[in-house]
């Protein structure tokens, strides 16, 4: 084989290393780990929280965290996790849901909800009733030899130290390397970092000591889904670039049978229900309604599976289509979003035209959320499935379109995003047009010289750079602005005017890493006096040694300005790594300067916690703040000078401290760029609520648009440091590679079609059309509106505005709609 | 497919085939999955609807819209138990509103058959450029709007709600009013200007109204 990925994952923290807290002594001590099976319906009691002592639902649960993290001691681990305070809230969440009336309770540290959306999700756990947030070490008491509960000994600032009593208390255990990590190391020659996880190079995560072998996931440290998801494509890019000479020579096509068709026969419905192991069949009675089914009009065939998506059972389904001579088909499983694909292809191995497929999705919408009413969530079911025959009834054979695609790219923005990107898509063997609107390559990072792990951010800058003039199929464009954006999957048409005149770049994908802005705070007196600047300005002044800021007795830098607030109500993410790292530089430089951090949470998640703890170690002093008591900048007269003063509350001493600094430094947040507005609008992709761009899956396609053929890399997804930057960027380049390594793409056959006849060319739906997919034209009878299949979204939302009826979406039209809704009310 | 798609058509659909309430929900307003904010027309949709029900003397708290994500699941469960308790309040479609099944069927019908038009009005005159929740709600109580309504909408209505009362039986003027609530002399503008259009005759031999 020419390469090697590794992707070997994590172990769970065994808090049985120490005793410290009675896991596998005291019966009602958990991990987070046995909590989410507990929760699971497929755990231990299929879905109901209960304690293992008495089998009693807990209704006062415990989260202890930071298990096995940020702790220097034997057996624990020094970095900081990155995930557990955010799958805690999670499962706070879900206990809630299960149990309306739980109280729950999270000792923690700082809360690291650095991801994407998730200061939100920490914003909604904290808000909901019987939640509390208490920021306080711990230790687990005694269990109580009658009840089992366990008592847990916190501090309060108010009273002191508490004793408390819990059903049961959840250990939010930490990611350790994964099991036998030292023998993966050995078998594959490579090395492993200080913490026993997979060493990569600085500047690529994927890259391991020796060349060919590749890692991804959370074998490179701890990592969250999406992280990992960047990676493992990212390493998929990468062995692109050393073995694409042989890409698909082990694939084979697939041939499916010649479609029948029956558009002409009596509709013959074939239901299949599935167990979906228990998740379904422990709530919803499976044999009465399956029965159920039989009695349906139409419905010629129901059966039962145990796991309708199982090979065996998707082969089953096209085999019983056929002997039985069904021309529809329905699954009664879970939601058409992730297994829609597989049992269209099991209607198409059957020979029928797999727009005849539907899927009634009796898990998500019924089981799940009905575990306590099993009889009405029997006769929900039946309901479901019943509107779904009514509606299959309609059903009609829908075409795909297959399209040529053209095998360049664009990518929209020159820093290390789209360079990275730029570099592993040319070193595939397609041509990069890379563009973008200064008049140099490099982005932010010109502006970064170090990484807090020391990397030489304008070296790799510079080499990075003249790689890219250097590839012959990468053509940059510099001072481009985009002038018009047009086109769809694998087929796009982008005009640029740009320092070498008007171009028309015609691309099969497009890349959008446009980066972001720094926000310019308007408090604490910026712009006001030039000894207050931002973390960004005094790393720069920090690289030219300016005597300002070399010379200064005291320097104080404030976190969180300008976000994780009203307006902005997100964590920037880089800032407290930032403000560490600029504290650690100047250390080095000035050892007796004092340098005070004013933080509300310091988010130096994953290994970075290791700086964290060497800047204390160096007496930088990390003062915490309330957002409901912010430090105040002030300028003094003292003796004829102006003098900067910060006043703040310290919250061990409980009082105002007053210093006198030389420099503030104020960690202001990272704003979505200036031109991201218009580059959704000409790449037809949208915006999140705080105008980042969209992925068309936060967890499982984190790199993609919802738009096809558009990708998504750098902080112009969300604020990320350079290295994850990086990730992500060969993580866009990858899936590039899977679009543009194909001679053609296919488009969905459910999309907006004309009725000439009733058109009466009011152009009421070219008007609703953001994606400008529908189009005047001439015939005989006059003016018509017609749609491009192509770049029509399938959205609808034409169909509704037409006075006439005349624009109707395929598979969800009127009359299939008007069934469903006819089947859900006629029998009650 | 998006929240956009839901037709006003669906909703009276509904109503139509006995349900006491719809409603309607989707993506979180400003956070559209495509690129259209499909989900503004619903906004605009329901509230022209709720608007034709309060005109028609339906409760126009049997339909309700809200704006969710996915992942808020609570959420979602508290908004359904309250409108499940909120119809439940309200009772069968008729109840509160006093009215038999026949006269719903019949107003129903009458709103079905002007949705096209409905379209055409929304299309010209109700083309709203706000981004935000409060705008819409804002409009849609505004004297403007309800300038609009009246002239653009409620004398179709009642046409068509007469023409819907004619198709079962001939009936007398005074008939006709007590049927929809206004005054003998409304109601026979309106019936001049149906049998302008075509659509009502006078049948001298019963003394009644009936359709042409």
């Amino acid at each position: 084989m020419g390469a090697i990925i590794l992707s070997s994952g994590l172990e769970p923290f065994d808090p049985k290393v120490t005793d410290e807290f009675g896991y596998g002594r005291f019966q009602n001590v958990v991990t987070s780990m046995d909590y989410e099976r507990l929760l699971s319906a497929t755990g231990a009691y299929e879905g109901e929280v209960l304690r293992a002592s008495d089998l009693k639902h807990p209704h006062k649960i415990a989260w202890i965290q930071c298990v096995g993290s940020r702790q220097v001691i034997e057996g624990g681990n020094s970095y900081c996790s990155a995930v557990c305070c955010t799958y805690t809230q999670k499962q706070v969440i879900l206990t809630k849901e299960h149990d309306a009336g739980a109280e729950c309770t999270i000792f923690h540290n700082d809360i690291r909800s650095y991801g994407k959306d998730f200061e939100k999700f920490y914003e909604r756990t904290e808000k909901l009733p019987g939640v509390r947030f208490f920021r306080s070490y711990v230790s687990i008491g005694k269990e109580d030899p009658v009840t089992k509960n366990i008592s847990i000994r916190y501090s309060t600032p108010d009273d002191g130290v508490k004793e408390e009593e819990f059903d049961m208390v959840v250990l939010s255990v930490g990611l350790n390397p994964p099991k036998d990590a030292k023998g993966i190391a050995n078998k594959f020659g490579i090395e492993l970092n200080d913490h026993g996880f997979c060493k990569g190079t600085p500047t690529n995560s994927m890259e391991t000591t020796r060349p060919g072998v590749f890692v991804s996931g959370a074998f490179q440290g701890p990592t969250d889904i999406p992280e990992s998801v960047f990676t493992a494509s990212a390493a998929g890019s990468q062995v692109g670039e050393l073995l694409d000479y042989r890409r698909g020579d082990l694939s084979k096509e697939r041939i499916y049978p010649p479609e029948r068709d029956v558009s002409q026969e009596e509709p013959r419905i074939g239901v299949f229900v599935c167990h979906c192991g228990a998740n379904i069949s422990r709530i919803v009675s499976i044999p009465e309604t399956v029965e159920y089914c039989k009695t349906l009009p139409n419905v010629v065939y129901a059966q039962e599976q145990i796991f309708s998506c199982a090979t065996n059972s998707a082969k089953e389904i096209a085999d019983v289509t056929r002997e039985k001579g069904l021309n529809r088909v329905i699954v009664a499983a879970c939601s058409p979003r992730t297994l829609e694909p597989l049992f269209r292809d099991s209607v198409r191995e059957a020979g029928i035209n797999q727009y005849y497929c539907d899927m009634a999705n009796i898990r998500e919408h019924c089981s799940w959320v009905h575990a306590k009413e099993k009889e009405d969530a029997t006769q929900k079911a039946k309901d479901i499935i019943r509107m779904s025959a009514a509606r299959t009834f309609h059903l009609e054979a829908l075409q795909e379109f297959d399209l040529p695609v053209d095998k360049r790219a664009l990518v929209v923005g020159g820093g290390i995003a789209g360079m990275t990107c730029a570099l592993s898509i040319a070193k595939q063997g397609h041509e990069v047009y890379l563009i973008e609107k200064d008049t140099a390559l490099g982005g932010i990072a010109r502006r970064i010289s170090s990484t807090l792990e020391g990397l030489d951010v304008q070296a790799f800058l510079n080499d990075t750079i003249s790689k890219v003039y250097q590839h012959p199929l990468i053509h940059v464009y510099t001072g481009a602005t985009i002038t018009e954006g047009t086109g769809y999957v694998g087929n796009f048409l982008t005009k640029v005017k740009s320092d070498r005149g008007n171009a028309e770049i015609v691309h099969g994908a497009a890349v959008i890493a446009i980066g972001a802005d720094v926000y310019k705070p308007t408090e604490y007196l910026y712009g006001q006096d030039d000894r207050i600047m931002t973390g960004l300005e005094l790393e720069e002044q920090i690289a030219r040694k300016e005597e300002k800021v070399m010379n200064a007795q005291n320097l104080v830098m404030i976190q969180c300005v300008g976000c994780r607030n009203e307006d902005r109500n997100y964590c920037s993410r880089i800032c407290c790594s930032q403000s560490v790292k600029n504290a650690l530089t100047l250390k080095e430089l000035n050892p007796a300067m004092d340098i005070y951090i004013l933080f509300r949470d310091m988010r130096t998640y994953g290994f970075k916690e290791d700086f964290y703890r060497e800047a204390a170690n160096k007496d930088v002093r990390f003062i915490r703040y309330e957002p409901s008591d912010k430090p105040e900048v002030k300028v003094v007269q003292k003796k004829g000078q102006p003098v900067l003063k910060v006043i703040a509350t310290d919250p061990i001493l409980g009082k105002k401290i007053e210093i006198d600094t030389d420099i503030v430094a104020l960690a202001a947040a990272v704003i979505p760029a200036a031109s991201s507005k218009e580059v959704s609008l000409q790449f037809k992709v949208s915006l999140g609520p705080d105008d980042w761009f969209k992925e068309a899956h936060v967890k499982l396609r984190p790199v993609e648009f919802a738009t096809d053929g558009v990708f998504l890399c750098g902080t112009a997804h969300y604020p990320k440091h350079i290295t994850e930057t990086i990730n992500q960027a060969y993580g866009a380049a990858g899936r590039v590679l899977t679009l543009l390594s194909r001679d053609i793409v296919t488009a969905s056959g459910s999309v907006c079609t004309v009725d000439e006849n009733k058109c009466v060319s009011c152009g009421a739906c070219i008007t609703v059309c953001n994606y400008g997919a529908i189009e005047f034209y001439e015939t005989p009878e006059g003016r018509k509106a017609k749609v491009n299949p192509v770049l029509c979204k399938g959205d609808g939302v034409c169909n509704t505005v037409c006075a006439t009826s005349a624009i109707q979406l395929k598979h969800f039209n009127d009359e299939e709609i008007y069934s469903q809704i006819d089947a859900a009310i006629g029998d009650l | 497919m998006c929240t956009g798609r839901v037709d006003l058509s669906y909703i009276i659909r509904g109503f139509s085939k006995g349900a006491d309430g719809v409603f309607v929900v989707g993506c979180h307003l400003n956070e559209c999955n495509y690129i259209t904010h499909g989900n503004f027309h619903a906004l605009s949709t329901a509230l022209l609807c709720k608007k034709i029900f309060e005109y028609i003397g339906l409760n126009p708290e049997r339909l309700m819209i809200k704006f969710m994500s996915g992942g808020e699941g609570i959420l979602f469960t508290e908004v359904m138990n309250e409108f499940d308790k909120k119809v439940k309040e309200l009772g069968p479609l008729g109840k509160v509103e006093g009215m038999d099944a026949n006269t719903i069927k019949s107003k129903l019908e009458a709103v079905t058959k002007l949705i096209p038009y409905i379209r055409l009005v929304e299309r010209e005159r109700l083309r709203l450029p706000y981004k935000t929740k409060e705008e819409y709600e804002t409009f849609f109580n505004s004297d403007e709007f309800n300038k609009l309504f009246n002239e653009l909408i409620v004398e179709k209505l009642i046409i068509s709600q007469i023409t819907a009362l004619l198709k079962e039986e001939p009936l007398s003027t005074s008939n006709i009013a007590n049927a929809l609530g206004l005054t003998p002399s409304e109601v026979s503008r309106h019936i001049n200007t149906s049998s302008r259009h075509g659509l009502v005759r006078y049948d001298v031999e019963q003394k009644r109204y009936a359709l042409a």
